[in-house]
């Protein structure tokens, strides 16, 4: 909001941009001050020359509000005699400022006039009005003598000097500094000194970050290399390595540098040169945030790959999977199974990265299963944005032509054609190919089609049968062509060396993100070593640090669901047979304390999954496992319908226990403004049960939103304030298909 | 001396109190008396200012350590009919007593104005230590610059120079410490810093929940309390050595000759902190005066000329004038009543302080009152060796010691350069941006506490030989001389050297007659201060110095390319 409004400066909406570096509290304070003033400048504009006087009349207030209150120190209260003289101050600005105005107004840019504006200036160089004016009055000078370069530098030289004088007195004024930036635009003067007053600036105040701004200006100007300023960080960190705006200019400067692959600036040479530096700041002053903020940023480098990949897939590489006809419980008793009543299978790609453009043209589908010519990509995302992580496109295995007890291959390319584009314009490049075989089944089993599902128990260890699960093996990264080797190297050592700094929360913190890192890229041999290390750490930061509670309670269920997921030993302890249900396989992640849900890549396949007894508040994440149908929430911490908003992406949910939550507690849902607000949408009243309930649709819009789209046979709601007789009735109404609702079957 | 211009009998001829002897004890209580109003008469027998801390040129030096060595004859006795006349004699504080000359043109006329070198050095001053306050409160420091000293290191017998982490920038940017010393080194800065602000604290509000070091280990060896840390030994003896300034080996309890207390080692840690950033100007801790140390003793004297006090130099005193009749001695002045003065003429005072290189022979006592003995004891030499020796050392050298850097400090901790070594080694290096030596050049000061002459001298050879390429004297060079050792080759050369031993005299109280302190053994002037404020409160019956605070006259001064000018 605040650069909105640096940018209507008046005369020219300047290119200001504040970098997102720490301030001290001072700078934050002449911020807002500063920004109020060039509010009052803005309407002088706009609205009256009378303006000007309140303006100036800011300025005087700011002047002693600053005197009172700089740094947190109380000063003195003024004594009669400075008190006489801030008067006598105002007085005379009163003088010099009518005048300036009369001058402004009848256009004289006479050599007094303009002499009078600098005066002005330099006692309050934040009178925005005066630099327009001096503006105007170059602009006019320069119109005559436009010929004569000697003369032309002369008139911009005469402003430099101006605005020095002004930043002498105030080196934090928005307009002094923007008349400067407006000055050297011009052309014509030497920017040579720019840098030498900058220096001045900067040693007075290193983290000023006018002068910050000002100078990636001056060396954009002078095309003075990032090489050089690389080094002009190195000495800045080198007097004061506390100084955050260095560190922060280094790392743009590192970016652009190793993105465009500068000579010597290859990331695994680079990167590591960095961490080396930034140790020394940390082990020196572990207490300063700088570098610890810089070694995220680091690490973030390390990690993280700017161009999107493939995680995985459902179904995956090589695996054969069992289609059925019609929906039959019976057929998730294998991992590899799948049944539907549209005849119809969803085909999962997942990236580690919101991506767009995934259709038939970038994803090509070599199969023998007809009917699925022109495949419809949709991405499984919040709010129908066309970037996702998650792309899923429906195969027809039922067509006219009778198919069952056939096999079919089918193989997929993805990014065969370039149009694959993550959010941040990277293009995705390592195209990837995957076969599977489909083998399509005529419908056997019949039985207990609508019979209720139980969670209480009847639950058998799960008969490992490894080589469906191997088959579910994600993509291994490695494959996509990442230059991993210094990476792990790099994250490595960084284990290595914070194991030794154990007794400080950052400290803690940092080792569990790098062991979480060294996991993201190591090969799957070595994953899972370390997981037990990362809770462990995320426990102490939870008893150590419990403002940030609920930071490190998230990490520490992203930590553990990983570890479950990390091998098929670990997956298989959590799946299990449910005896009531002919054996189906089960998930059951249950009293693990979660409080948010991750590692879904590797569970694409799921489709029966027990999440009771966590700490939920939200299903997001949920949504990329398309073949999910029963699903058990209960006991969980969701507080409205909202929360739940994921689910509508399951199209095979049939089964929802969300039994035991907050649903209906908080009577002001906070999320709801996030949401789409029910009067602003247009379709709801036109539907059937919009325009038969109007006031119950209102009252329960969220749930409305959430259950309309799920086909759901059988609901638990019991033990949430929401449930009772008025919303079962509004179920029915919104759910038809259902036929349990709280352990109770629906006589229709 | 024998050439001395005749002089015009002084007047008047009574006064407070006379000091002989410009050295800087003798200054600060000159201008200190003068400040209270005392009336002071401040002869020196030397045509200099500074005595014993004075800066000079080569052949000045060369022949005040020699003139200095040799008692002068005594004067022919001469009684006056008034008064006991007992006859002084002067000592020596300088023993073995060795110059060479490398390269005999730098003592060429072109260079002799060139040259500003110290005989008390190496010396510097901490920004925030005592004799900085005391220059503030004085205003002397309107007649001084300083400059920073650029850093200091630590050296050993491989030649190799480590600079001291004394700063967080420093550990920061330290290339030797490994990271886990870093964070050693800084958790042990703060809590020091965290104790000092307890501390400071705890003097005006309650000090609950504060950071302090425990009593006891105050109390306990420093060396103990830094293993206790734990610091590792080499970061131990860059605290010790390097920031502390400690002498003596403190690993070795039985030859160490001072075991610092916790307490003195965390006073001494406080002052280089504080120095650090006390001035803007100052990049490090220490900083030196341009045109050398004797600037300081100068800048009291001139101080004190400002508060009426009558300055006399070339002008030795021959004898002290007792009273005669042994029952009319008042008892306040032990029957003192003045001295006289080369010229023969007789000058009378109260009080008497005299340059601590002044005695009286035992022959002279013989004769007198036990009264009388009483009033002249503090003359009465003592055997030096009780109260230690300096050895310290002087090299004019071409080239610097460390590429880049022009003024820097050299700590060799004991048993760095060979097992022997007893005590720390320091050494300062000073370039011609302190206007003490011309512009290609640098002045090295070498210093060491010692037992013996030959101790102390082999100790500062070894650092010397370290540090520098040994060369012949001029008059011994040949043509065979192979000098093909590449890390032999980039070290300086030495073109002039002096060594020699100085004694080291406290200074004593002793009534009417007191005799000021010598320069010490320590870096800074801080316990040379001490000594003179205690012998001044002595004198003037624990009356403050200079208690009227004298604000700088004239503070505004032209551009002094990156001088540091103290101001309170």
């Amino acid at each position: 909001m605040e650069l909105e409004i640096i940018n209507q400066t008046p005369i020219k909406p300047a290119a200001f941009s504040i970098n997102c570096t720490k301030q001290p509290l001072s700078l934050s304070l002449s911020l807002s001050l500063s920004l109020s003033l060039s509010l009052e400048s803005r309407c002088y504009v706009t609205l009256a020359d009378q303006k000007f006087e309140s303006h100036t009349l800011a300025y005087l207030t700011f002047v002693s509000y600053h005197r009172r209150n700089m740094h947190g120190r109380p000063r003195k209260a003024y004594k009669p005699e400075e008190e006489a003289a801030s008067a006598a101050k105002a007085a005379k600005l009163r003088g010099l400022q009518s005048q300036f105005m009369a001058n402004h107004h009848n256009k004289i840019y006479t050599k007094e006039a303009v002499d009078l504006s600098t005066k002005l200036l330099e006692i309050n160089p934040e009178a925005y009005t005066a630099w327009n004016y001096r503006k105007l009055a170059v602009e006019d000078k320069l119109s005559g003598i436009e010929s004569d370069p000697d003369l032309v530098k002369t008139i911009l030289d005469e402003e430099l000097r101006v605005v020095e004088s002004a930043l002498k007195q105030n080196f934090k004024s928005y307009g002094a500094w923007h008349h400067r930036k407006w000055v050297l635009s011009k052309g014509n003067s030497s920017v040579g000194n720019e840098l030498r007053l900058l220096d001045n600036f900067q040693k007075l105040d290193t983290r000023n970050f006018h002068a910050w701004n000002y100078r990636r200006f001056v060396v954009e100007l002078t095309k003075r290399s990032e090489q050089d300023e690389l080094e002009y960080t190195d000495d800045m960190i080198g007097s004061d390595f506390s100084n955050y705006s260095a560190w922060h200019n280094r790392s743009v400067l590192l970016s652009s540098l190793l993105a465009r692959k500068a000579d010597g600036f290859l990331p695994n040479k680079k990167i590591p040169d960095e961490y080396k530096l930034v140790q020394n700041a940390i082990f020196t002053d572990e207490d300063d945030q700088s570098g610890w903020f810089y070694h995220l940023w680091l690490l973030d480098q390390t990690v993280n790959v700017e161009t999107p990949l493939l995680t995985s897939s459902w179904p995956s590489h090589s695996s054969r999977i069992s289609l059925y006809a019609g929906c039959s419980k019976g057929s998730f008793s294998k991992l590899t199974t799948f049944g539907s009543e549209s005849g119809s299978f969803p085909l999962v790609l997942y990236f580690d990265q919101a991506v767009g453009g995934v259709s038939s043209s970038t994803v090509t589908i070599d199969s023998e299963l007809k009917g699925n010519e022109d495949l419809v990509w949709e991405p499984v995302s919040k709010k129908n944005s066309q970037v996702s992580c998650v792309w899923v496109a429906r195969l027809k295995y039922i067509s006219s032509e009778p198919c069952f007890g056939k096999e079919y291959k089918v193989k997929v390319r993805v990014g065969n054609s370039p149009g694959i584009v993550s959010s941040r314009g990277c293009n995705f490049s390592a195209s990837y190919e995957f076969v599977f075989t489909a083998h399509v089944h005529d419908t056997v089993e019949e039985s207990s089609q609508d019979g209720i599902v139980s969670w209480k128990d009847g639950f058998d260890i799960w008969d490992a049968e490894s080589k469906d699960l191997n088959a579910l093996a994600t993509l291994d990264r490695s494959n996509a062509q990442m230059d991993s080797k210094w990476r792990q190297e790099a994250i490595a050592e960084e284990i290595d060396l914070f194991r030794e700094l154990p007794d400080s929360k950052i400290g803690k913190l940092t080792l569990a993100r790098l062991l979480m890192a060294k996991a993201m890229i190591s090969d799957d041999a070595v994953k899972g070593v370390h997981y037990n290390e990362i809770l462990e750490l995320y426990k102490d930061l939870m008893a150590l640090d419990s403002s940030h509670y609920q930071y490190y309670k998230d990490e520490h269920s992203v930590a553990l669901l990983r570890k479950v997921t990390s091998s098929t030993e670990d997956l298989s302890g959590h799946l299990f047979r449910c005896r009531n249900m002919n054996n189906s396989v089960c998930l059951r992640l249950n009293n693990l304390s979660l409080s948010r849900i991750a590692s879904v890549e590797k569970l694409l396949f799921v489709q029966m999954l027990d999440l009771s007894h966590n700490e939920l508040h939200s299903t997001e994440g949920l949504e990329a496992m398309q073949l999910l149908s029963c699903l058990n929430l209960s006991h969980n911490r969701i507080r409205s319908f909202s929360s739940l908003d994921s689910l509508r992406h399951l199209k095979q949910l049939r089964v929802l226990d969300v039994s035991h939550n907050h649903i209906g507690e908080h009577s002001v849902d906070t999320t709801r403004y996030l949401c789409s607000s029910p009067l602003s949408n247009s379709e709801w009243p036109q539907d059937e049960v919009g325009s038969q309930m109007p006031s119950l649709v209102t009252k329960y819009w969220d749930a409305y939103f959430v259950l309309r789209d799920l086909n759901l046979k059988q609901l638990d709601i019991t033990g949430n304030v929401i449930a009772g007789d008025e919303f079962s009735s509004f179920v029915l109404q919104v759910a038809p298909k259902l036929v349990w609702l709280d352990g109770k079957k629906l006589e229709i | 001396m024998s050439d001395l211009p005749p002089y015009p009998p002084l007047d008047p001829t009574t006064y407070d109190l006379i000091i002989v002897g410009t050295g800087v004890s003798e200054s600060i209580l000159s201008a200190a008396a003068s400040s209270s109003g005392t009336s002071v008469l401040h002869l020196d027998p030397n045509p200099f200012y500074g005595s014993h801390s004075a800066s000079l040129s080569l052949p000045d030096l060369t022949s005040f350590l020699h003139s200095n060595s040799l008692s002068p004859p005594p004067p022919p006795p001469s009684d006056t009919p008034d008064f006991l006349s007992v006859d002084l004699a002067t000592r020596s504080l300088y023993s073995s007593v060795e110059i060479a000359t490398f390269d005999s043109s730098i003592l060429d006329e072109r260079h002799s104005r060139k040259f500003n070198v110290d005989l008390c050095g190496p010396r510097v001053l901490f920004c925030a230590d005592e004799s900085i306050n005391l220059m503030l409160k004085s205003g002397s420091n309107n007649y001084v610059e300083f400059k920073s000293v650029d850093a200091s290191f630590v050296g050993d017998s491989s030649g190799e120079l480590r600079s001291v982490p004394d700063s967080r920038a420093a550990i920061f940017k330290d290339k030797s410490l490994g990271l886990m010393e870093k964070k050693q080194l800084m958790k042990f800065f703060k809590l020091v810093q965290a104790h000092l602000a307890a501390a400071a604290a705890s003097s005006t509000e309650s000090d609950e929940g504060a950071v302090k070091i425990a009593e006891e280990d105050m109390e306990s060896p420093f060396v103990d309390f830094l293993a206790k840390m734990p610091l590792p030994p080499k970061i131990k003896s860059i605290i010790l050595y390097g920031i502390a300034m400690v002498d003596y080996d403190q690993d070795n309890v039985e030859a160490c000759g001072d075991l610092l207390k916790t307490r003195e080692g965390i006073a001494r840690l406080a002052l280089y902190i504080t120095s650090i950033g006390r001035f803007s100007n100052a990049l490090g801790a220490l900083i030196y005066p341009i045109y050398g140390q004797g600037e300081l003793p100068q800048a009291f004297c001139r101080r004190a000329a400002v508060k009426g006090c009558i300055y006399v130099l070339r002008m030795p005193i021959t004898a002290l004038l007792l009273d005669k009749a042994s029952e009319l001695i008042v008892v306040e002045t032990g029957g003192y009543k003045g001295v006289r003065l080369a010229t023969g003429q007789e000058i009378f005072s109260q009080k008497l302080i005299l340059d601590p290189c002044i005695t009286v022979g035992s022959e002279s006592m013989s004769s007198l009152t036990d009264q009388q003995k009483e009033t002249l004891r503090v003359l009465v030499p003592k055997s030096i060796s009780s109260e230690g020796k300096i050895a310290r050392g002087i090299c004019i050298i071409r080239g610097s010691v460390k590429a880049d850097i022009s003024n820097a400090l050299v700590v060799y901790p004991p048993k760095s350069l060979f097992p022997e070594q007893l005590a720390a080694i320091r050494v300062l290096q000073l370039g011609s941006g302190l206007a003490v030596c011309p512009a290609d050049m640098h002045v090295l000061y070498f210093s060491t506490v010692c037992e013996n002459d030959d101790q102390g001298k082999a100790a500062l050879l070894s650092a010397m030989s370290t540090l520098i390429k040994p060369q012949v004297p001029e008059n011994l060079q040949s043509d065979s001389a192979v000098e093909n050792d590449t890390a032999e080759a980039a070290k300086p050369v030495v073109l002039w050297r002096a060594l020699y031993v100085q004694a080291m005299v406290k200074g004593e109280f002793g009534g009417s007659i007191s005799s000021a302190a010598s320069p010490d053994g320590n870096l800074s002037y801080n316990e040379l201060v001490e000594s003179a404020v205690k012998l001044y409160e002595q004198l003037m019956g624990s009356e403050e110095l200079f208690k009227e605070e004298t604000s700088p006259d004239n503070t505004t001064e032209e551009e002094n390319d990156g001088g540091v000018e103290i101001e309170a």
